[in-house]
């Protein structure tokens, strides 16, 4: 179990009445994007604030980094970064003193370095001293992401990073999320777009009614579907593709 | 974990230091908390003030406590609504999920509270110096009357805190702040009770800020305190014990 950044086996919450996990099971290998997929309230959220020590199980265990969330809740939190579904950036303050701030707080001895080091990262150079209320939804996220990487966190969580983007700021999340992973990082990321979890994630877990229904690699996920047959289908292209080959390839930057 | 006891006050300093800039940046909270009592001075002492028989010679001397108050009133209303916005917006979320105290965001707001609400009082009196106000109070008497001020402010401030934290509007987060601000008017500050109805006098008399603007009056003027300031401490103290309990309770419920 060497490689194992979370594990979670019979996990339990209820609301009051409302039961949202009901045994839940999964691990996550180090360095790999795990996704869950759920539609709106299947418990996705749940799921992220209590392996980020935000909420308490009824029962079953979760650990981060082998370490259980309930009980050395202050060893988990030494390794993981949360970015939740609301960007949590400061408005008034501008894109630097976000970075700062998160800086100071990690304890670092170089905060203004790793600032402009993560500005220079996520592109937000230019608008470093403009206050983050001028900033558009994409720049937001950038910023959330990036204040999430101060310190350099073994593990992220990243709950919906891209509800309500536009879809170049989606790509541009995508991008970021891919880099991480490539340097080693742990991505748990949450979603409710199945795109999101084909494009980015080494295991898709689906949860769905308080379970996890099912949980592997894409491949293996299609598996469970019947033999594809060969249609001969003319491809029309995404009003997305559309979308995005009109405004330039800012991606590509 | 030591670290984390280790960063405890200079976690709280980060905290303090960003939401000062808050206040320096929002032009709509100094003109609240520093230029609507200094308006309201203006106004009481050249408008209002003729006709008010204070018993005093100078009005300014007679009214500042309340506007002081009344200050510090509307002041802990922006603390409510900081607090609830970085509720809102997820930022106690942020900083739960890491490695430091988790009260550092609460003592944070509470020690801005303090200082900002200290400036504006500061701010204020200096300005009713220039419309002549006088004191003849020595250092301690003006230790006291800092050490009431301060007072009130913290037991506000954990009231605001409650509001803060239970609210489910921006507009619910400060609305608990109009019957406090309301109380300086139901007491001696503008005027002595003795010219109001019975029924009004006797609350006006009982209530907590009647004492305190009776103490702070005294102070400044050198005169002989009497119990008032020991009702006003009662008060003061009782109100803040039960604010920071139920706060604290109401803290652990929204972070558990």
């Amino acid at each position: 179990m060497q490689n194992t950044a979370i594990q979670v086996k019979g996990l339990q919450k209820s609301y009051k009445q409302l039961h949202v996990l009901n045994g839940v099971d999964f691990e996550v290998k180090q360095g790999s994007i795990f996704a869950l997929l759920g539609s709106n309230g299947a418990g996705k959220t749940t799921i992220v604030k209590i392996l980020t020590t935000l909420l308490k199980q009824d029962s079953g265990i979760a650990a981060v980094n082998r370490f259980d969330v309930a009980l050395k809740p202050e060893h988990v939190r030494q390794s993981i970064s949360l970015t939740g579904q609301f960007a949590a950036v400061d408005e008034i303050l501008t894109g630097r003193e976000n970075l700062i701030m998160m800086g100071k707080l990690r304890h670092l001895n170089n905060p203004r370095q790793v600032t402009e080091d993560l500005l220079h990262r996520f592109g937000l150079t230019d608008a470093a001293n403009r206050r983050v209320s001028t900033y558009s939804g994409g720049m937001r996220r950038r910023l959330d992401l990036a204040m999430s990487l101060v310190g350099k966190p073994h593990l992220i969580f990243l709950d919906e990073p891209t509800t309500g983007l536009d879809p170049e700021a989606r790509i541009e999340v995508w991008k970021i999320v891919k880099e991480l992973a490539d340097g080693g990082t742990t991505v748990f990321l949450t979603t409710q777009y199945l795109e999101e979890a084909e494009q980015l994630a080494d295991r898709i877990a689906i949860l769905h009614e308080g379970r996890i229904i099912a949980n592997g690699t894409l491949s293996e996920l299609k598996k469970l579907f019947p033999q594809a047959k060969v249609e001969y289908v003319e491809k029309q292209p995404t009003l997305e593709e559309i979308f995005l080959a009109i405004v330039g390839k800012k991606e590509e930057k | 974990m030591e670290a984390i006891q280790k960063h405890f006050f200079s976690d709280i300093g980060v905290m303090f230091g960003r939401s000062m800039r808050h206040i320096f940046r929002s032009m709509d909270t100094i003109i609240t908390v520093t230029i609507m009592p200094i308006a309201f001075m203006l106004l009481f002492v050249y408008v209002f003030g003729g006709a008010i028989q204070s018993g005093a010679d100078n009005y300014v001397n007679y009214l500042l406590p309340g506007i002081l108050l009344i200050a510090i009133a509307s002041g802990i209303s922006y603390t409510a609504y900081r607090l609830f916005i970085d509720m809102q917006r997820g930022l106690f979320e942020r900083l739960h999920s890491m490695p430091i105290a988790r009260s550092t965001i609460l003592w944070g707001h509470v020690l801005t509270s303090l200082v900002s609400n200290a400036i504006s009082v500061v701010v204020i009196i200096l300005v009713a110096l220039f419309m002549g106000f006088r004191s003849s109070a020595g250092v301690l008497s003006w230790l006291a009357v800092a050490g009431i001020l301060a007072l009130f402010t913290l037991t506000l401030t954990w009231i605001a805190v409650i509001a803060g934290l239970s609210a489910k509007s921006v507009d619910g987060a400060s609305a608990f702040s109009y019957p406090i601000l309301f109380l300086p008017f139901i007491s001696s500050a503008f005027v002595p009770t003795k010219s109001m109805p019975p029924v009004v006098r006797a609350f006006a008399d009982n209530q907590p800020v009647n004492s305190i603007v009776d103490a702070v009056r005294s102070l400044l003027a050198g005169r002989h305190v009497g119990n008032d300031i020991w009702i006003a401490l009662a008060w003061c103290l009782g109100i803040l014990v039960v604010a920071y309990v139920f706060a604290m309770r109401v803290y652990k419920h929204k972070v558990s």
